[in-house]
């Protein structure tokens, strides 16, 4: 464990500004040199509850959440203190303290708002475990500190400032921000509140020895989320359209492409349902233009039937699925890794699509502009498959990673003049659908081009795009669809890899995860070599077509093999074990699905749990959370 | 200057320039009201000049939704009950084509009435026609939702219990600027019915009465009908909601009862469309989006200018 490191927990109500406050904390400490990341963890309500950020500061690159965290600033649930609605949300604002103990490091610091709690809400035993853990307590009234200078919402601002006395940090990063994103009468109570809780927190006693790393960064750097990353893949890729329904939480990549489109020269459509959204993202593509759509779990379901329409009528588009727990409507907040197999294999017929599957921030900017040309270069729905928790971490990237032209490309796509030379029925029908290209990929003509004619139909089509049911043409067709896939793994094949390897080549034990849980697999094998453990990583990204050649390699090349994920059914590794046939004995799992991802101990643990102590034999690790996880 | 040269060049047409080439012509049943439609659809488009190359026709599933297959266009015969929304796409992509969207009843007042409501309400520049021949014709014979009560058929042996549908007075009331209803007997009209569709500027709702003669043996498509714009005891101001409502209602009642009215019911013209709508308010270009792709000179804005707010 990294012993100089800061894991700031802000807690409150959902509604008591834990999101905006914790962002602006991240972005201080990113100006100040840190390298940051964020996890969130809030309930599916809109006021009240008890909801948490977590902010982890080191002075090293930072790709995952730590394990539990060392600085408790607890806000409280102001929402759950109404006397008139008690009986409606019951007396729970001492939540965001009592909650979040377990996770509280030895040494750990705690500010509360005693301006919220009284004495006697605190549990029975707080003062005894506090003492038991060594934990630095300062009850502080930010409420009062907060309505003596403005408005009672400014306690956030207070808690800040008190943070920013107990850690010496330097008030002027977080003056900045607050004067770049206030209007100037609110900025100025904001500033006697974050002053005067500096000052009164800076004259009391401090024993604690947590001390914030320094570090400097020495190029210019941008706090990002995974689902900005993914709309501006998109918008640099070119994409103008999108449609879509909300559902958390696909519902932030599709508000941010709905604010930004119009100035980008696109359009936005929130529309009825989605099976509406999917099938418009086709319309529009279908029309000339690069467009999305998605949806979470339940949403993608009702994409199913135009995903298959997609896949036959060969028109390309881009799905995102924002994946959270299941089944149904599920844990809507919470992270889950459950919905591959759906992405996969969903719709009927042999599915022929791309799934990806970013492992983090830089890789969901990047596999979304692959997605778009993949999709309008083969002609093939392309999915960018993430989760609840890419989607709303926030870290620290090189402004100059996103410094790239954009691609705007059509893909496949024929001009007039080439429609000219192109194939033609005899009654002068484009033939849009020619059994012949090598790649499978016969270009496409965009409605409105003169001599490019056809129909595009779901059902099995003759060249022209007639309706036919005729075997040989049928076989013709299906072959050529299905061989865009070889030649798909063949271009990604010829790049760098979405694999991303971590660690030695010749490592004896690997760990392998997919998507957004790569970070804190890294960080966990990172552990394990300290510890004397001879392992490597391999996070994967590519879903279908799968990476055969590069994952018989590293599968090859270790004795046994830590497969990681967020579900409780195997998908991942029963992904490879369908697609390599083999290895199956070689791979344990480790399994965890109570609506939190991993930490990185936790990776560290079931490794040496079933690969290292000899239980190998147990091949399925059910990961048992801590209370308060 | 247009990326798309078929669009809008000034012609003569001849109505066989939308009949494709294909063997074998149809697979619609003899007698089937669906060659109305095909027939007056292609009056229509040569009447109006247009070129096969500027309309896209896009199809739902059903006997109704091969009218991609047999008319020639551009085309998209898409899945069950979505025709509407691939069609609004295709005109936001593109407003500059001439976008068409049909189906059946089940196709559209079934499984698409979600999206038919939708996309009445937001007056898409386009013309639906529903093949309404109160009937399940593709899937052999089930009842539909224009179906009359009391009507028997496998899935509803002891006959339907439910009303039909209503489906002019629906689209009016979702907030279509165009709603007619003409039948496959009745040529003239159909064709006149669907020029003036296809000209109006937002939504055009045509509920096509097609019969069914191999499911629908005793569909009172068959009856005289009676066209309102040439009765007088039918007279109303079809730019009137009110009016247009009961006209409506009567004539719904009354094919109930056995008797077919058909003509105009409401044409509201002083309505944007909703790509002028949203052209209007900025959330749109002026352009159409797909002309940027084939316009070397276009500027392509860059995410990293967003930047900022991230620093
Ligand atoms: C999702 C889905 N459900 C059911 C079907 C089967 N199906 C095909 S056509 C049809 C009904 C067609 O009736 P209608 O829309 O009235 O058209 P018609 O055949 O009478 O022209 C049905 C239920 C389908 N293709 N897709
Ligand atoms: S089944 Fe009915 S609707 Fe279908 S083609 Fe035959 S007559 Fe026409």
């Amino acid at each position: 464990m990294t012993a100089n490191e800061l894991v700031w927990r802000i807690a409150g109500g959902s509604g008591d500004g834990i999101d905006s406050t914790s962002q602006n904390f991240t972005k201080a400490l990113m100006r100040a040199g840190l390298h940051v990341f964020t996890h969130r963890h809030y309930p599916s309500r809109i006021r009240g509850g008890h909801t948490y950020v977590e902010v982890r500061a080191r002075d090293e690159p930072t790709k995952s959440r730590g394990d539990g965290y060392n600085f408790l600033l607890s806000l409280g649930d102001s929402f759950a203190r109404n006397p008139k609605e008690e009986a409606y949300y019951g007396k729970e604002e001492v939540k965001p303290l009592t909650e979040n103990l377990d996770d509280l490091r030895e040494g750990g610091i705690i500010v509360y708002d005693s301006g919220l709690l009284d004495d006697e809400d605190l549990p029975d035993d707080f003062d005894e475990r506090a003492e038991a853990n060594d934990w630095h307590v300062y009850p502080l009234d930010l409420r009062a500190i907060a309505k003596e200078h403005g408005r009672e919402v400014m306690r956030n601002t207070a808690g800040v400032g008190a943070t920013a006395a107990l850690l010496d940090l330097d008030l002027s990063y977080f003056d900045e921000l607050m004067q770049e994103g206030m209007p100037e009468e609110v900025y100025e109570a904001n500033y006697e509140v974050l002053t005067d809780a500096y000052e009164q927190v800076a004259a009391m006693d401090h024993d604690h020895d947590i001390v914030v790393p320094e570090n400097d960064h020495e190029s210019d750097q941008v706090l990002l989320s995974g689902s900005n990353a993914i709309a501006y893949g998109a918008l640099d890729e070119g994409c103008r359209f999108i449609a879509g329904y909300p559902m958390t939480p696909w519902t932030e990549v599709f508000t941010l492409m709905s604010q930004h489109l119009p100035d980008f020269g696109g359009v936005a459509e929130q529309v009825e349902d989605e099976i509406a959204a999917a099938t418009l993202a086709i319309g529009a593509s279908h029309a000339g233009v690069k467009a999305m759509s998605g949806s979470s779990g339940g949403g993608f379901a009702l994409m199913s039937e135009p995903l298959g329409l997609a896949e036959m009528t060969e028109t390309p588009i881009v799905l995102v699925e924002a994946a959270r727990a299941g089944l149904s409507t599920g844990m809507p907040t919470k992270p889950e890794q459950g919905d591959l197999e759906h992405v996969l294999y969903t719709s009927q017929g042999d599915s022929n699509r791309v799934v990806f599957a970013p492992g983090n921030v830089q890789e969901a900017y990047t596999q979304t502009r692959k997605a778009f040309q993949i999709a309008y270069g083969y002609h093939i729905p392309a999915i960018v498959l993430y989760d609840q928790k890419l989607s709303g971490e926030l870290r620290n990237v090189d402004a100059a990673f996103f410094d790239e032209e954009p691609t705007p490309d059509l893909g496949a796509t024929l001009t007039e003049e080439e429609l000219e030379e192109a194939a033609h029925h005899a009654s002068g029908k484009f033939q849009r659908f020619r059994h012949d290209p090598e790649n499978g990929v016969s270009p496409r003509s965009i409605p409105g081009q003169r001599g490019g004619r056809f129909l595009a139909s779901g059902n099995e089509h003759t060249p022209e795009g007639h309706i036919s049911e005729d075997p040989e043409n049928r076989v013709a067709q299906m072959d050529r669809r299905l061989r865009k896939m070889e030649h798909i793994r063949e271009e990604l094949d010829s790049e760098t890899s979405h694999q991303t390897l971590h660690g030695p080549e010749d490592a004896t034990y690997g760990v392998m995860t997919y998507g957004s849980q790569q970070g804190t697999v890294e960080e966990a094998v990172d552990r394990l070599r300290d510890a004397g453990h001879d392992v490597k990583a391999l996070g994967v990204s590519d879903m279908m077509p799968f990476p055969e050649a590069e994952l018989t390699e590293f599968l090859e090349s270790v004795d046994r093999c830590l497969v990681v994920e967020m579900n409780t059914s195997e998908q991942f590794r029963g992904l490879v074990q369908k697609e390599l046939g083999r290895f199956g004995p070689k791979m344990a799992s480790l399994l965890k699905y109570n609506g939190n991802p991993f930490e990185p101990a936790e990776i560290v643990e079931g490794f040496e749990a079933t690969i290292t102590d000899g239980s190998f034999e147990r091949t399925t690790a059910r990961f048992q959370p801590a209370a308060g996880d | 200057m247009s990326a798309f040269n078929a669009i809008g060049q000034e012609r003569e047409v001849d109505q066989n320039e939308f009949t494709p080439e294909i063997e074998p012509q149809a697979t619609w049943c003899p007698g089937c009201g669906d060659f109305g439609v095909l027939k007056a659809l292609k009056g229509a488009a040569a009447e109006l000049g247009l070129d096969p190359e500027e309309i896209l026709l896009v199809t739902g599933i059903g006997c109704s939704g091969k009218l991609s297959s047999y008319f020639e266009s551009y085309g998209f015969h898409s899945i069950h009950g979505r025709s509407l929304p691939l069609a609004r796409a295709a005109k936001l992509a593109n407003p500059e084509l001439t976008v068409i969207a049909a189906g059946g009843d089940g196709d559209g007042y079934g499984i698409g009435g979600n999206h038919f409501m939708h996309s009445a309400r937001e007056n898409h520049d386009m013309t639906y026609i529903v093949f309404n021949n109160e009937i399940f014709g593709l899937t052999k014979g089930q009842t539909s939702p224009t179906s009359p009560k009391g009507h028997k058929s496998k899935t509803q042996p002891q006959g339907s219990a439910k009303d039909p549908l209503r489906p002019l007075s629906m689209s009016l009331s979702a907030g279509a600027s165009y709603v007619a209803r003409t039948a496959a007997v009745n040529p003239n009209q159909a064709k006149e019915i669907l020029v003036e569709a296809i000209q109006h500027d937002g939504f055009s709702h045509v509920d096509f009465l097609t019969q069914c003669p191999t499911w629908n043996k005793d569909a009172r498509q068959y009856v005289p009908y009676i066209d309102i714009q040439q009765n007088e005891e039918y007279d109303f101001d079809i730019t009137d909601r009110r009016e247009a409502a009961d006209a409506m209602y009567e004539t719904e009642s009354a094919l109930w009862d056995g008797k077919v009215l058909t003509g105009r019911y409401f044409k509201q013209e002083d309505r944007r469309s909703y790509h002028e709508e949203k052209i209007a308010t900025g959330a749109m270009p002026e352009d159409p989006i797909a002309e940027q792709y084939f316009d070397d000179d276009h500027e392509w804005k860059r995410s990293y200018d967003l930047l900022d707010a991230h620093r």
